[in-house]
């Protein structure tokens, strides 16, 4: 058994911090709920009250696994470029803009905003990747304030550009059917850039773990010097990787719009982008495992939800049980004395072994 | 520009202990909610400062034992404070005072405002310096302090030893992660006071994630000024004008975005130009 326990450590690893989380969770929700089996109930099982929940969950998860993928590409190169949040806002003004200002049949419509939307996150990536492969500039203080510079830009351009004067919010005008991404399963808003986003993810997969380049991003990640020494242009693979990142989090945003706002209506952020950190960390920065990461946190966001609605717990307490895996999860030393016990176990075995062979 | 003054301050403590502390949105916004619980339940101003600190300094310490003890990458650490803090304060708002927004329905102490005698009755210049919140002027002070801390002391010292080579310090027998665990609670006190001002002295209640990036604004004060005492006063005060004139102009509908994005666009602007220099002088030598 240990030898399983050493090659899927760190999914136990994973999973044991997520069941330290939802103990944590039900601790508190027994000591505040007066109806503690209800809220318990809800806690673990409420996206599956209702089909359109269980949409809800589809729906949300689609922008965060974006994000995650978005997150995850710099990641894996070692660039904290944590500006996906950023790239997502200021490409999706700017392709909504796009989307309300130009006349297509839908079959055209629909890729040239998505490559609109790309284009300028790809810009919003450029930028910081260039002053880090340029001038080794901190990417993360770089793209914290890239988040920022987005949020008013993309104000400014849906306020004095595109805003729908007949609303009572800053919202832009609605965009025309030719850019809708429709929804296809009733009683929800699942739509068509659900399965852009499955896609997606494979298409990611195949570009980390099968190509070259993906090849280059992962080693340039685990030792930008050796990469350099075995022939890696770093300097492309640091730009690139937050290029391609930023593409992904700017059709991350314009899916979301064309599918289920149909117009622009942030007003601020909307936090995918930092969703998108957390679930590169559960997941690793595995595309794979960052979709599964991204439904498991949209599945108990949605139960905040139906806590908030049907409960006396409030929906922050969700909050609290990512904020806690996440932290379990990046303690790196966490569990690793089990770890080093199995290890050396294991190792004792083999040595027995190898001495009554010979 | 007070709170951004105290968390600039907290920012540039820890980056010359070598880290980037972006959890500063997550201490303030929990210092800011004890202060008012407690001085709104004990009717004691004193003790609400005290619970503010002490939030925001144990804040700092789960940080610092999941960075330096459990190895956790302190980016992603601090990340997942700031969740933490956002969460629990709108869950505790909710219990203590059953709403999800603010806290107006506790009656919370705020810190008082000082004039200054004699100055304060000189026109204009008595307008300007005086008749500011007690904590605005204790930002001042701090300035001072955090000169004298980082230049003037031996902890001062081994901060910008452990932040220039680690390996360096403690081959001379600094213990790092020790000085770094220091950089970190001083940052979360003044990270703490920043958040004490704005609930209890900006306003005199607690509202949901009421620090509105204030944390972040802090870092991109601290790297505009080059993480020293005068430029990060200098910085703290470039940004609280423009947030002025922005509110002005927004008023007069025009575009008050632009000014908003300035100090962002600053400090991308300064970093790039200071990382510039440093590689033309790494290529010299």
């Amino acid at each position: 058994m240990d030898k399983y326990v050493l090659k899927y450590f760190n999914l136990i690893r994973t999973i044991i911090a997520i069941l330290i989380g939802i103990f944590i969770c039900i601790l508190i929700i027994f000591i505040i709920s007066k109806d503690p089996q209800d809220g318990l109930r809800y806690f673990l099982l409420g996206p599956f009250t209702s089909v359109s929940r269980l949409g809800n969950v589809i729906e949300m998860a689609s922008p965060i696994i974006l994000c995650g993928l978005a997150i995850a590409i710099p990641f894996q190169a070692e660039q904290f470029n944590v500006g996906a949040e950023g790239a997502l806002f200021i490409s999706a003004a700017v392709a909504t803009g796009f989307g309300v200002s130009t006349a297509f049949p839908k079959i055209i419509h629909i890729p040239l905003i998505l490559l609109v939307a790309g284009g300028v996150g790809a810009i919003w990536g450029f930028i910081p990747g260039i002053l880090k492969a340029k001038w080794n500039t901190n990417e993360l203080v770089v793209t914290l304030m890239m988040n920022y510079v987005a949020l008013f830009l993309s104000l400014y351009i849906i306020n004095f550009h595109f805003r729908d004067k007949k609303a009572n919010f800053l919202v832009s005008y609605q965009l025309p059917k030719t850019a809708w991404f429709d929804q296809f399963i009733e009683n929800t808003r699942i739509h068509y850039g659900v399965l852009l986003t499955v896609v997606l993810v494979i298409l990611v997969y195949i570009l980390l773990y099968k190509t070259k380049l993906g090849y280059e991003i992962r080693m340039t990640g685990l030792n930008i010097n050796f990469a350099k020494y075995g022939g890696i242009n770093t300097f492309k693979i640091i730009v690139l990787s937050q290029v391609i990142g930023g593409f992904i989090a700017g059709i991350a945003g314009i899916s979301e719009v064309m599918g289920i706002h149909r117009r622009f209506n942030w007003q601020a952020t909307p936090g995918y982008g930092w969703d998108g950190v957390t679930v590169a960390i559960i997941g690793r920065n595995h595309p794979i495992l960052i979709a599964f990461a991204s439904i498991f946190i949209a599945y108990i966001r949605v139960s905040g939800q139906v806590l908030n609605l049907l409960t006396d717990v409030p929906s922050e307490i969700v909050t609290i049980f990512e904020s806690i895996i996440i932290l379990l999860i990046t303690a790196e030393a966490f569990l690793s004395q089990w770890k080093y016990k199995i290890t050396v176990r294991e190792a004792e075995k083999r040595e027995v072994k190898v001495e009554s062979a010979s | 520009m007070t709170p951004i003054l105290f968390a600039s301050i907290g920012v540039a403590i820890t980056t010359l202990s070598g880290a980037v502390n972006i959890s500063l949105e997550g201490t303030m916004l929990i210092s800011a909610f004890f202060g008012v619980i407690v001085s709104a339940f004990t009717k004691s101003l004193i003790l609400g400062l005290i619970a503010g600190i002490l939030a925001g300094v144990a804040l700092s310490s789960i940080l610092s034992y999941f960075h330096l003890k459990l190895k956790a990458d302190i980016i992603l650490a601090a990340i997942a404070l700031n969740l933490f803090a956002s969460g629990l304060t709108v869950f505790l708002l909710y219990i203590f005072a059953k709403d999800k927004g603010t806290s107006s329905s506790l009656r919370s102490l705020v810190f008082p405002s000082i004039d200054i005698p004699i100055l304060k009755d000189i026109p204009i210049v008595g307008e300007i310096f005086s008749g500011h919140n007690i904590l605005t002027y204790f930002a001042l002070l701090s300035v001072l302090i955090f000169y004298i801390l980082i230049f003037k002391t031996p902890l001062g010292l081994r901060i910008r030893a452990v932040g220039q080579n680690p390996d360096a310090a403690s081959s001379v027998g600094i213990n790092v992660n020790k000085i770094k665990f220091y950089a970190l609670i001083l940052s979360g006190f003044f990270g703490a006071l920043g958040g004490l001002y704005l609930s209890m002295g900006y306003v005199s209640w607690f509202a949901r994630d009421m620090t509105a990036g204030r944390g972040f604004i802090a870092i991109a004060a601290s790297n505009l000024g080059a993480n020293l005492p005068l430029g990060v006063f200098l910085a703290s005060i470039l940004f609280g004008t423009l947030n002025t004139i922005a509110i002005y102009l927004s008023s007069l509908q025009i575009p008050s975005e632009f000014i908003q994005m300035i100090p962002y666009v600053a400090t991308i602007i300064t970093l790039a130009i200071y990382s510039i220099q440093a590689s033309r002088k790494k290529r010299k030598s």
